[in-house]
């Protein structure tokens, strides 16, 4: 594989006077076998490669990319991006990362386990999940697939200020897709396991996840109408902060699109709640040492004590915003501009475990599940309506399953309404860990 | 813009994937270029311009499919992705099988008028800042206008060992334009896209000042929107928009790789009474200049006007090669990939419901009370129960029979089988809207259509009583 540091930094070295260029150059491998019935239904090995170029040029920018490591396309992209800069308005914020003097922590993201597993036990893998799901819970009705991954990857940013990056990581995870059925209530669920390589992955978690996720709401009625105190599980707490640091996001706050613009300082939400980002955090599954623009990730207190605390800034929303970048740049691969996003979020735990949680609710709703979040929350004026399901709480215990639900409030309420937060962090495969949150005076709209 | 790929090469490619044996063997190669500008906050911030090239390639053994894909698109680049693929089928039969592949012409759907490339950066530029003007234009309340254009070129040529060969050259155009407006009670959102199979001419049929204003107007109407119902209510959905409700709620549950896994709702029920007589949902490959539209699927197969639902009972389902062929019946063209390094599979293209006969304005009169849904955003749906859930972006309160107030973004929710069950009017009028479809990853234009009709009952989750 060819050096992609040296490719970003022959680009970089191109930039003329005046002129600004940036290269991200990104490589991965993967492989994903999915099984069906006892065989492979299909297997997929692929590598892929590309460049994505940022001329910044008279305050105007430009990008283009090329899906592949050919320098020569490269070379073409470079005048793309170029020419489309000549397009661009004059933004006088424009520019690329500057080195800040934050050295980046060590972070060891690559697990050479990962790059010789032979394919003969990424396929039994598998298998052995369908096996342990279909003779784990006579409910199962079917199992529609299940599947092995795994990816390494790796990434270098240059620029003309003298960025010069690489990182580097492996991933690696297992997932069932399962329909269970009781008289003529049909459910479904997923489960999986994660890790960095595949000694990290286990596939009896992944199953007995499939297999509760699946089983559990059988049986559900749809309740009637009510306003509830509701415990959100680990996993859906986590959709709900990746929500709300999307709104914390200096990018959108600059652009009078965020419900906590101008309001550093605030108490918005309970004084029991703190809400960090720290992509150093090796536990998490977004860990990173650098951002997407070359600049040391680092720990950044979001909200503190229920005070509103930070933005997060990549190079330009924090010019925009006269302050400096919290390491916060990310992109979607080559093909994308950084934009701001969070990585490694996480709630700083309670004291309460979640049946402890429950035991304090008379009346309320543990949601195990929400669906709909894309239609259903409105980053601007903070309207949250989403489709859920759980089970209800009545008198401190669980009482029966509920679906085809949506429970609503505006984010601004949920935050103020928080009762407690869990004592039981979980790392989840996505930029936010879970951890049970109880919320007052949530509106549930059943039959 | 043409693929330089000898056809004597995909030939051998063919030949080499199944040299270790095999049933079926497929080349697909793309060149897309694309262009993306977005303005925001009065500037135009971002013009991109973007390339990718490569070959995807997968066997057929038994059940079982080897996929490799490479953006080295030269022989040997084919071959060492061939040979990849054809990894996984070892076991098999054995020896030398060669293909001739028969040229499929493919009449294109749509006519290209200009082909975005012969259009300036300049002019696409001006464009999205007169939607910026408009929007601010239309309103004091208007804070913030974010707008993007976006067109792509995308030429593949697709082979297989069946002896097809087939090409296609696909352009597409879309606009959107996002608005922020403030007043007393905080800031509310409005949005509009447009987006067709044709090339720049968009414009000269879809006025940019009306799209910005369409926009802007949504925005600040919702300015004065009370909270949302909680609970059953019946609902008038618009025509147009309302389309994505079909496609969640029940479209996905039609897609052929759910049904051969018995994971879908409709599975066994061809034949069967599965949704109100007022319904027949067809979905439609070939309805000119539909942002879902295409002369052939991702696999070559010609795409076709497939009825789903007819009269309320289930028809046929959509199928791709892969399960077609398994079931020994044709493909109905709906096998779709989101690039060359994707694995095709069924997808739908235009999802719609034809119309009835009642008239729109009378079926609101009809409506005690309830909500008058005038644009649906985006959902979700779980295929093997039914469930859906899908967002009101504008939506007004009906009173006694007439539109009134507007209401605050929320869900809907229910149960796509039950939903078809309660239309209780289907009106004369009909509009499609386009969308992004998203399936195991893969993410395809789709559109969607509907006439005005009226839903007897359906949960909303607002956070006023019902």
């Amino acid at each position: 594989m060819p050096e992609l540091l040296e490719i970003a930094q022959r680009i970089a070295a191109q930039a003329r006077p005046g002129e600004q260029i940036e290269a991200y150059v990104s490589w991965h491998r993967e492989t994903e076998v999915r099984a069906f019935e006892g065989a492979v239904e299909s297997l997929s090995s692929a590598e892929a490669a590309g460049v994505g170029i940022r001329v910044i040029s008279g305050q105007r920018q430009g990008f283009a990319y090329v899906g592949d490591l050919d320098e020569s396309h490269a070379r073409e992209a470079l005048a793309e991006a170029r020419d489309n800069a000549r397009f661009s308005s004059i933004d006088e914020h424009a520019g690329v990362a500057a080195p800040d003097g934050v050295a980046p922590e060590t972070i060891e993201l690559w697990n050479e386990a990962l790059l010789d597993y032979p394919n003969e036990k990424k396929i039994a893998c598998a298998l052995e999940l369908e096996r342990l799901v279909r003779s784990g819970d006579p409910r199962i009705r079917q199992v529609v697939s299940t599947d092995y991954g795994d990816a390494c990857g790796e990434s270098a940013i240059a620029n003309s200020l003298g960025i010069a990056t690489t990182s580097r990581e492996t991933t690696c995870y297992v997932s069932a897709d399962v329909v269970a059925g009781e008289g003529d209530d049909t459910q479904t669920g997923g489960g999986y396991s994660v890790g960095r390589g595949p000694d990290e992955i286990i596939v009896e978690r992944a199953a007995k996840d499939a297999i509760e996720r699946a089983t559990r709401l059988l049986g559900a009625t749809k309740p009637p109408s009510a306003k509830l105190a509701v415990i959100f599980d680990p996993r859906v707490t986590a959709t709900l902060i990746s929500i709300i640091a999307g709104t914390l996001s200096g990018e959108e706050v600059a652009r009078g699109r965020s419900l906590f613009a101008d309001r550093i300082g605030e108490e918005v939400a309970a004084s029991m709640l703190t809400l960090v980002d720290d992509p150093t955090d090796i536990r998490a599954f977004g860990a990173s040492a650098i951002d997407d623009e070359g600049l040391a990730c680092r720990r950044n207190v979001l909200i503190e004590d229920g005070q509103l605390a930070k933005y997060l800034y990549d190079t330009y929303s924090a010019r925009t915003a006269n302050t400096v970048s919290t390491g916060s740049a990310v992109r979607g691969g080559f093909k994308s501009m950084p934009g701001v996003g969070a990585r490694a979020l996480c709630l700083v735990p309670g004291e309460l475990d979640q049946p402890g949680m429950i035991a304090s609710i008379e009346n309320g709703l543990l949601v195990q599940g929400i669906s709909g979040v894309h239609s259903g929350v409105n980053r601007v004026s903070g309207d949250f309506s989403v489709g859920a399901e759980g089970v209800m709480i009545r008198g401190g215990r669980l009482a029966e399953p509920v679906r085809e639900i949506t429970i609503a409030s505006t984010i601004q309420k949920m935050l103020q309404n928080v009762l407690a937060v869990g004592n039981d962090l979980e790392w989840l495969p996505s930029s936010a860990a879970g951890v049970s949150l109880a919320i007052g005076e949530i509106s549930m709209s059943g039959a | 813009m043409t693929l330089s790929v000898d056809q004597d090469d995909i030939e051998q490619t063919l030949s080499l994937a199944l040299a270790g044996g095999g049933d079926f063997a497929e080349v697909f190669i793309e060149d897309r270029r694309s262009t993306g500008i977005s303005l925001d906050d009065g500037r135009v911030e971002e013009i991109t311009t973007g390339r990718d090239r490569g070959a995807g390639i997968r066997v057929v053994v038994g059940d079982t499919t080897g996929f490799a894909h490479t953006a080295d698109i030269s022989l040997a680049g084919l071959a060492a992705a061939a040979r990849a693929a054809a990894a996984v089928a070892k076991g098999g039969g054995g020896g030398v099988q060669t293909v001739a592949l028969e040229r499929r012409d493919s009449a294109p759907t749509s006519a290209i008028e200009i082909y975005p490339e012969s259009v300036t950066k300049a002019t696409k530029v001006a464009l999205l800042e007169r939607a910026d003007e408009i929007a601010r234009g239309s309103g004091s309340a208007i804070v913030q206008v974010s707008a993007g254009y976006g067109d792509s070129r995308r030429h593949f040529i697709v082979a297989n060992s069946d002896g097809v060969y087939a090409e296609d050259d696909q352009v597409r155009t879309r606009i959107f334009v996002m608005c922020v407006a403030n007043g007393d009670t905080g800031m509310q959102t409005g949005y509009e896209s447009v987006a067709h199979t044709i090339g720049y001419e968009l414009f000269d049929r879809m006025g940019i000042d009306e799209i910005a204003a369409k926009a802007a107007n949504r925005a600040i109407t919702k300015l004065s929107a009370r909270p949302a119902p909680s609970g059953i209510v019946p609902i008038v959905l618009k025509s147009g928009s309302g389309g994505i409700l079909f496609h969640e709620a029940c479209g996905h549950g039609l897609e052929a790789d759910h049904i051969v896994k018995d994971a879908s709702v409709y599975a066994h029920r061809v034949g069967e009474l599965v949704a109100s007589p007022l319904v027949t949902l067809v979905d439609d490959g070939t309805v000119t200049d539909e942002w879902g539209t295409s002369s052939i699927d991702d696999e070559g197969y010609p795409t076709q006007r497939n009825v789903l639902i007819k009269d309320g009972i289930l028809t046929d389902y959509m199928w791709d090669l892969l399960r077609a062929r398994k079931e020994g019946r044709p493909s109905s063209g709906n096998g779709r990939r989101q690039s060359y390094q994707h694995l095709p599979m069924v997808r739908m293209t235009n999802t719609y419901l034809l119309p009835g006969a009642d008239d729109p304005e009378e079926i609101i009169a009809q409506t005690e009370s309830g909500v008058y849904v005038a644009h649906l955003g985006g959902g979700q749906v779980n295929t093997a129960t039914g469930d859906f859930v899908f967002g009101m972006t504008e939506a007004y309160l009906i009173e006694n029979g007439e539109i009134t107030e507007p209401i605050r973004d929320a869900n809907l929710i229910g149960n796509g089988p039950d939903v078809l069950g309660k239309i209780d009017a289907v009106g004369d009028d009909f509009d499609m809207c386009p969308g992004t479809c998203g399936k195991d990853g893969q993410s395809v234009p789709v559109g969607c259509g509907q006439p005005t009709m009226r839903i007897s009952g359906v949960t909303v989750g607002g956070t006023a009583g019902a």
